[in-house]
């Protein structure tokens, strides 16, 4: 038998541009404090939030991923027409049905592309930007939107303390292009479904549970060695990042996940601390946001890792664009 | 060799330096650590996750719960430890 022809796919892989939106609504704890007894002293001491930011009745996880892909888009050089793939990543949106990246696609004009949603909870945009990558150098794709969107605040009980501090709404996104060099490393990424109690929504009319204290722990003790091994199998050492960039869960998780990595001369990401958690649109929000306040320099190396319900993690090394 | 209740102590004490900025002179057994050093319920966990690494015991959310004093931990790593 002979072997089927297969398409040329580029060597390697690279983030063009990045962007990011986030709703107008600011909601503040002490605007919280109204509602739930809780204060802005204990929500910043165990989470490290002061403000969030939370879409209107009207604005939809689309409506985001728009506003976030049309930015990258831009930012990137290319136009609408040279992109053949729209991942979404997302775990939020107001129904299962259809998906949300065939409809971002068709509102930024991008024709007939290849288009699928991912779920991988907070972990999504890793998830999604490995597999752009991937596609890319198969062959499948030439050019590739990625775009976490989430609207946590619609499966979020705004009567449940534990949670209802915790949860944001807003969107980032990237495109993914081939490339000579590799800029976007190795992912390592994995599961842990024996524990897929510890964070979910039971139900259509369920809101988000999670096990703080055991999420906690399972964040703080099995991430560390994930995001090493991205470095490793990037070639990357942990002193040589120039960021850190994990899954804005909680500001405590996210120092000691850097505190164990190790990573000397990275800025670490505390985007969390004025735009909440939003699930997987935290990782490409919070680099689109460090990247526009010149923080980091182009093409110095980030690593990112998303870990969240299922539980589900996924980590690399990127060059930033 | 068992670890003593000194070791212990010691071994703590260095933890919750590192974790809570807490002044190892001031981790004695009988302070709490909710009402007296001021660490609260994630930090007891970090805390309890170090301990696992420094003495091999395992210190699991449902007993963690109970351990309220300085005093508490080192009688259950006592209790656990595999090296007595």
């Amino acid at each position: 038998m002979t072997s089927f022809q297969l398409p040329t796919g580029a060597p390697g892989a690279r983030i063009l541009a990045f962007g990011h939106y986030q709703p107008s609504n600011v909601v503040t704890n002490d605007d919280l404090a109204k509602t739930v007894e809780t204060n802005d002293e204990w929500i910043q001491s165990r989470v490290g939030i002061k403000q969030r930011r939370i879409a209107g009745p009207e604005e939809s996880v689309v409506d985001m991923a728009v506003q976030a892909g049309g930015k990258a888009l831009a930012a990137s050089g290319l136009s609408p027409e040279d992109i053949d793939l729209v991942i979404v990543a997302t775990c939020t949106q107001e129904a299962q049905i259809p998906n949300a990246s065939a409809s971002v696609a068709d509102r930024l004009g991008i024709v007939a592309p290849g288009a699928y949603d991912v779920n991988a909870a907070c972990a999504g945009f890793c998830y999604a930007l490995s597999s752009a990558a991937d596609a890319v150098r198969a062959g499948s794709a030439r050019n590739v939107l990625v775009v976490g969107s989430e609207k946590l605040s619609q499966w979020v009980d705004w009567t449940d303390r534990s949670t209802c501090i915790i949860f944001a709404d807003g969107a980032g996104a990237a495109v993914v292009s081939g490339s000579d060099d590799a800029a976007i490393g190795p992912v390592v990424w994995g599961s842990a479904g024996n524990q897929a109690d510890r964070i979910f929504i039971k139900d259509r009319t369920g809101f988000l549970y999670q096990e703080g204290q055991a999420v906690f722990r399972w964040a703080t003790t099995a991430l560390h060695p994930i995001a090493k091994e991205a470095c490793e199998r990037a070639g990357v050492a942990p002193s040589d990042l120039a960021a850190f960039i994990p899954h804005q869960a909680n500001l405590r998780i996210v120092e000691a996940i850097a505190r164990k990595l190790k990573a000397e001369n990275a800025i670490v990401a505390d985007d969390i601390v004025n735009a909440g958690n939003t699930s997987a649109a935290s990782i490409p929000l919070a680099l689109s946001r460090m990247i526009e306040r010149g923080d980091v320099p182009s093409g110095a190396p980030a690593l990112l890792i998303g870990f969240g319900a299922g539980m589900t993690y996924a980590a690399q090394v990127v060059r930033i664009p | 060799m068992a670890l003593s209740e000194q070791e212990i102590l010691k071994g703590l004490g260095e933890i919750i330096e590192e974790i809570a900025g807490v002044e190892p002179s001031e981790v004695t057994p009988d302070k709490s650590f909710v009402d007296d050093l001021d660490i609260d319920s994630l930090s007891m966990v970090e805390i309890a996750v170090a301990a696992q690494d420094k003495f091999g015991v395992e210190i699991p959310d449902d007993e963690l719960k109970n351990l309220k004093t300085v005093k508490d931990v080192i009688v259950y790593v006592q209790s656990k430890d595999v090296s007595a």
